[in-house]
């Protein structure tokens, strides 16, 4: 399928470009959903903890290893295979219907090498990046939201923070992060390389390539909770 | 040269071309008429190598193609330009980038020879003072002279156009017709070309294929098209007006006679041999 590529200065080019559109095309979206989540996630610990038995601190631990396990790699996959995944399967759509990846053919580059592989690879860059970037974002939002609503004060928060830290749970969410990558890269790169028809059947395709992107995410977090944790 | 030797393809079961054989020479341009259908886009793509034919052989300069693998086929690619039906250029580059992108791929030129190329084959093409614009700010004629741009860069021996005056204006069509010849002949190159544009025919014909249905239905020049006495070819040709002339032409040289509804008068105006009546 994929081949040595002709020319690597063009498919570092392709590399850098698909790393821009994936990276910081979704960093925006990535920042909002993550502070809010951490800002949710902090107000309805504290709205369920209501013994007086339980530090306050705990919130921040709870949050902290929420926003690591699930929500960072697994709600912002989920939101990325919408926004990157729609993104690269219409591309590629839209390539094939209008003949652009037929002249490519012609011009004897190698089109999956060429318009997929840097796809997948920027996403693998990328996406843990972003996943990372949520993470901190997430437990900064939690922080604000404990502070503003007088939850809990700052430096309990940051204590929290600290207590029962344990570094697997960073290594497991990377992991997760690493392999919803590779599904939110190639699932699209499929429905959108090998499209047929016209612009209905592309928008079908992105939609396909979204639902069934999502899916395999929920799957693959099962499993790899099931196998990892 | 090319070429294709009892050519066939199906999808699905069902017979797409039909052994069909072919000669197409360097320096003229060879072109693949037939009704919307009629397998010459098909045929097209399993010359260039984007359909594997079910059977048959397809030469480039007498080396099968259809037998070749790998880094083999991709020497021959880059010996291919095509302009596409939809002219492929492109969007995200704009009329620079996308000429400049096989030389970008498949040279180690410095880019200042590669502005040099890209100008050189703008000029060629009669279009200036466009290298920045993007695909979506082009009409259809200037998309298809880039993609004929595009498609010259590297200097192939062998062009290839699909349907090249399809969505465009009469004038425009004849002024890519033009260029497709010109740039046949100087070059040398083996031009195919996919129509169904009677005009076109007349205009840049050298070497003509008529496909109906499938299979091979007749071949020759552009002079014998006219005289050809294949009455599937004949409904095909004449269904244009412009060419109705012609058949009239011919009847009036063949028999001295028109149909009555005809102006004899205006057709010999048009270039029709007055009729010997002695």
């Amino acid at each position: 399928m994929f081949t040595r590529p002709e020319n690597h200065k063009m498919y570092w080019k392709e590399f850098i470009h698909q790393c821009t559109e994936i990276g910081f095309g979704s960093l925006g979206i990535v920042a909002i959903i993550s502070v809010f989540i951490g800002a949710v996630s902090t107000i309805q610990t504290a709205y369920q903890l209501v013994s007086p038995l339980i530090p306050p601190s705990t919130i921040a631990q709870i949050v902290r290893d929420t926003v690591i396990l699930e929500f960072a790699p697994t709600l912002v996959c989920i939101v990325l295979a919408g926004v990157a995944g729609s993104r690269i399967a219409s591309e590629l759509g839209n390539m094939r219907v209008s003949e652009q990846i037929d002249a490519l053919e012609i011009m004897g580059v190698n089109t999956k090498t060429y318009l997929i592989l840097p796809k997948i690879a920027a996403a693998l860059l990328m996406i843990p990046l972003l996943v990372i970037i949520a993470m901190a974002l997430g437990i900064w939002g939690g922080r604000l939201a404990g502070t503003m609503a007088g939850i809990l004060s700052g430096n309990i928060y940051d204590k929290g923070l600290l207590e029962y830290f344990v570094p697997y749970n960073v290594i497991f969410a990377l992991i997760k992060a690493y392999v919803f990558s590779f599904i939110i890269s190639s699932i699209p790169a499929f429905y959108g390389y090998y499209v047929k028809g016209g612009a209905l059947e592309i928008g079908r395709a992105s939609t396909k390539a979204v639902v069934v992107s999502c899916i395999l995410i929920l799957f693959a977090d099962y499993i790899l909770s099931a196998l990892l944790l | 040269m090319i070429e294709v030797k009892n050519i066939k393809k199906s999808f699905d079961g069902r017979v797409v071309i039909e052994d069909v054989s072919a000669q197409m020479k360097a320096g003229q341009c060879n072109l693949i008429i037939g009704a919307s259908g009629s397998g010459k886009t098909v045929l097209q793509k399993c010359i260039v190598g984007l359909f594997e034919p079910d059977s048959g052989e397809v030469l480039y300069s007498g080396q099968d193609f259809t037998a070749m693998r790998g880094e083999e086929k991709t020497a021959i690619r880059k010996e291919i330009g095509m302009l596409f039906q939809g002219s492929a250029l492109f969007d995200s580059l704009n009329v620079e980038e996308n000429i400049m992108f096989p030389l970008s791929m498949f040279t180690h030129d410095p880019l200042k020879k590669k502005l040099d190329r890209v100008n050189e084959v703008l000029n060629r093409v009669n279009l200036d003072g466009v290298n920045k614009k993007f695909p979506a700010e082009l009409s259809g004629g200037m998309k298809k002279r880039v993609a004929l741009a595009r498609a010259i860069v590297l200097n192939p021996k062998y062009l290839f156009c699909d349907e090249p005056n399809s969505g465009l204006d009469p004038q425009t069509s004849l002024v890519i017709d033009k260029l497709i010849k010109e740039i046949t002949i100087e070059f040398n190159m083996t031009t195919v070309v996919n129509t169904h544009d009677m005009n076109s025919v007349m205009e840049i014909g050298d070497y003509i294929l008529y496909m109906y249905q499938g299979r091979k239905e007749w071949e020759g020049s552009k002079r014998d098209i006219i005289f050809s006495k294949n009455e599937r070819l004949n409904s095909f040709i004449f269904a244009s007006e412009f060419l109705q002339d012609a058949k009239d032409m011919r009847m009036l040289e063949e028999t001295g006679r028109i149909p009555n509804h005809r102006n004899m008068d205006a057709l010999i105006g048009k270039g029709a041999p007055p009729p010997d009546l002695g």
